[in-house]
């Protein structure tokens, strides 16, 4: 048996009378590399919205570490309108907000880029330092963090130069080609020094080369900074090639899962994926 | 790093150049009076506007509280700082007399057996951190529900909570703090502007510390993008009401200071005009340059206080005007540059950059290259 890092019990994300996502359980291994696919608005943002913070779960737990960090069951006017099942399954009310899921070491990146515009590269990255300091605003202000400061800078440095963003460190981040500015946002990631990385389809806009480099990229940190990523993706290739196991989910359900070959030949994925033309990138 | 130790070695000579000017200026009889009244009130507004740039400019949060707070400042300050025996006659209004006193401050300055001028002098700093701390109190008090609001409704609430202070202060049941509507006087006041830039410098070197540190990163990445900011780890919450009542308790100084610059204090100049004003010299400096509020504060009160108050008597640049044109005519004339400075230059005189002297410098080294590539 396997460490669990991330576990999902039955997780329904309700929206008004949207039911985004439908009652998914689902679990990331300690060291492994776990996709999510499926079709546009089948609800795989959510998930990680929900994973992070961002949304309160209508219903559900999620585990980290085998520690509960997040659970509820439908409340107020939700209780009427919910559409899903397992509501008796959680009693508890556990929400955090994402700073403090980050801080427990998950870290994510986004689908639609969200660099801090007004910064450079470099401070970008050192920003994401800001969670992991010691000190308090009077000693950070008379600068008597120096040491901390120092430190911070010269890790931003090195996550830099290993990401090969080195080179247009003092550029702004908004002005990097879209491709380098994905890397920004991993790199900006991994400066907090997170246990799991999520990824939100890192290659969207990329070439098959460029997918091709950041697909490696991907395995080479999580063996380098000891990871376990759980990545959302369309690049079919790319799945393929980088997942353990794959979930699939079709209108916010589980419809398969599996190691890349058995989800390959499953009748309901090719289903679900019919007439839906997004692999044409 | 290079570039940025330079950068502060010359703005660091800046002030200091100043200062001199100022001493040799302000002890030269025959000196322009009004000189010593924008460099007073020109310094004060420098540190309220610099206060109010890192909240709305640094940290995104657009809120409109600025004279409520200086209020708090000042009438703390006037209140702790009255000297006993002054206050029959600054209260006589008030039926109860003054519900406070400062006995104890005066029992210690006598027991160390401190000269009056430090003694003096330790009140009005100890006045001022008092000003400080209750303007930063309350803003910590309002915060938290407060800074939920998005960015409309957040600017009405704080102008509100201004506008409640002031109203508060005003009321005849407080008359024992706070003289009711009457004026307060007699606290102690600076001679000379040395006293206010001292002030305002140091206070400003705090904010510029904050801002190009860790802290300020956060401020920054909140004002960028909040959902980014929180997935990096930073609570939204902690850091947008650190960022408000560190804003606050600088305003609050300024308030404090004002009282001093203005030797008596009432309520009714503490009006949401007054932070319209501050907005306007942030706006005009540059929304998110320190540099930007301080020269923008210089030379609004310069304009408004001196260079066009010939208007008014109708004497201008050696033009005599008509009578139509004076009494007010001032504010017409002020009041149109303003418009056409909001119009055209909306990022204001430094957007969102510093006084630098290295990107000067680079400036015309690149023009420099440029001509040789040329020749
Ligand atoms: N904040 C929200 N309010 C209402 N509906 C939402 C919200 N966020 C997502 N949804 C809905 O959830 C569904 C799944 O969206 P999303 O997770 O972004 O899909 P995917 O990432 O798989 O393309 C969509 O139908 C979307 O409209
Ligand atoms: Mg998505």
């Amino acid at each position: 048996m396997s460490e669990n890092v991330l576990r999902l019990e039955n997780i329904t994300m309700q929206f008004g009378g949207v039911v985004a996502i439908n009652d998914l359980s689902l679990e990331v291994n300690k060291g492994e590399i776990v996709s999510l696919i499926g079709p546009n608005g089948a609800g795989k943002t959510t998930v990680f919205n929900v994973i992070t913070g961002v949304y309160e779960a209508t219903n559900g737990a999620v585990y980290y570490e085998d520690k509960m960090i997040l659970s509820n069951h439908p409340q107020g006017k939700m209780k009427k309108m919910y559409a899903g099942t397992n509501a008796d399954k959680f009693p508890d009310v556990i929400v955090k907000t994402p700073d403090r899921i980050t801080s427990l070491g998950i870290a994510r990146t986004f689908q639609n880029i969200r660099l801090f515009k007004s910064m450079t590269v470099f401070e970008n990255v050192l920003t994401a330092k800001h969670m992991l300091k010691t000190s308090n605003v009077f000693s950070t202000a008379l600068r008597l963090n120096y040491k901390e400061e120092e430190n911070a800078r010269n890790e931003t440095m090195q996550l830099l130069e290993r990401l090969g963003l080195d080179d247009v460190k003092e550029e702004l981040a908004t002005s990097l080609p879209y491709g380098k500015q994905r890397y920004l946002e991993i790199a900006r990631a991994l400066a907090t020094k997170p246990k799991l990385l999520l990824l939100d389809e890192p290659a969207a806009g990329m070439n098959p080369q460029e997918t091709m480099a950041l697909t490696s990229f991907i395995k080479s940190i999580r063996d380098e900074f000891d990871l376990t990523v759980f990545i959302i993706e369309h690049h079919m290739n790319l799945v393929m090639d980088i997942s353990d196991r794959i979930y699939v989910i079709d209108f916010g359900k589980l419809i398969s899962h599996g190691v890349p070959e058995e989800v390959q030949n499953d009748e309901a994925v090719i289903k679900a994926y019919l007439g839906v033309s997004e692999e044409d990138e | 790093m290079k570039k940025s130790r330079k950068d502060m070695v010359f703005n660091l000579s800046l002030v200091a150049l100043i200062f001199i000017a100022v001493i040799i200026v302000e002890n030269i009889p025959g000196v322009n009076p009004m000189l010593s009244t924008v460099l007073k009130k020109g310094s004060i507004y420098a540190l309220v506007a610099v206060s109010m740039n890192l909240l709305n400019g640094f940290t995104g949060l657009f809120s409109l509280g600025q004279a409520g707070f200086m209020l708090l400042g000042a009438y703390t300050y006037a209140v702790i700082t009255i000297p006993d025996s002054a206050r029959e006659k600054v209260y006589m209004y008030v039926k109860e007399g003054s519900a406070v006193s400062r006995s104890w401050f005066d029992n210690i300055a006598n027991g160390l057996h401190l000269p009056e001028g430090v003694s003096n002098i330790a009140i009005m700093i100890i006045g001022m951190l008092a000003g400080g701390l209750i303007a930063a109190f309350f803003s910590w008090l309002i915060g938290l529900p407060v800074l939920k609001l998005k960015s409309d409704y957040l600017a009405i609430a704080t102008l509100g909570f201004a506008e409640i202070i002031r109203a508060i202060f005003q009321w005849d049941k407080l008359g024992p703090v706070t003289n009711g509507s009457n004026v307060l006087r007699n606290f102690p006041t600076f001679k000379t502007a040395v006293f206010p830039l001292t002030v305002s410098a140091i206070c400003i070197l705090f904010i510029v510390l904050l801002i190009n540190s860790t802290y300020g990163r956060a401020f920054k990445a909140i004002r960028d993008d909040e959902i980014a900011a929180e997935a990096m780890g930073i609570n939204l919450a902690h850091h947008k009401r650190l960022a408000f009542v560190i804003s606050s308790f600088f305003a609050g100084i300024g308030g404090a200071l004002l009282a001093m610059f203005q030797n008596t204090l009432q309520a009714t100049p503490f009006k949401s005009a007054m932070t319209y004003e501050i907005l306007l010299i942030v706006v005009i400096g540059g929304i998110g340059s320190v540099s930007g509020s301080i020269i923008a504060s210089f030379l609004y009160i310069s304009a408004s206080e001196w260079w066009l108050r010939g208007l008014d008597s109708g004497k201008f640049l050696f033009i005599e005007s008509p009578a139509v044109l004076r009494g007010g005519f001032r504010m017409v004339v002020f009041s149109v540059i303003i418009m056409i400075i909001v119009l055209f230059f909306r990022k204001g005189i430094m957007g969102e950059r510093e006084l630098s002297v290295t990107r000067f410098l680079n400036f015309f080294r690149k023009k420099d290259g440029k001509n040789e590539e040329n020749s």
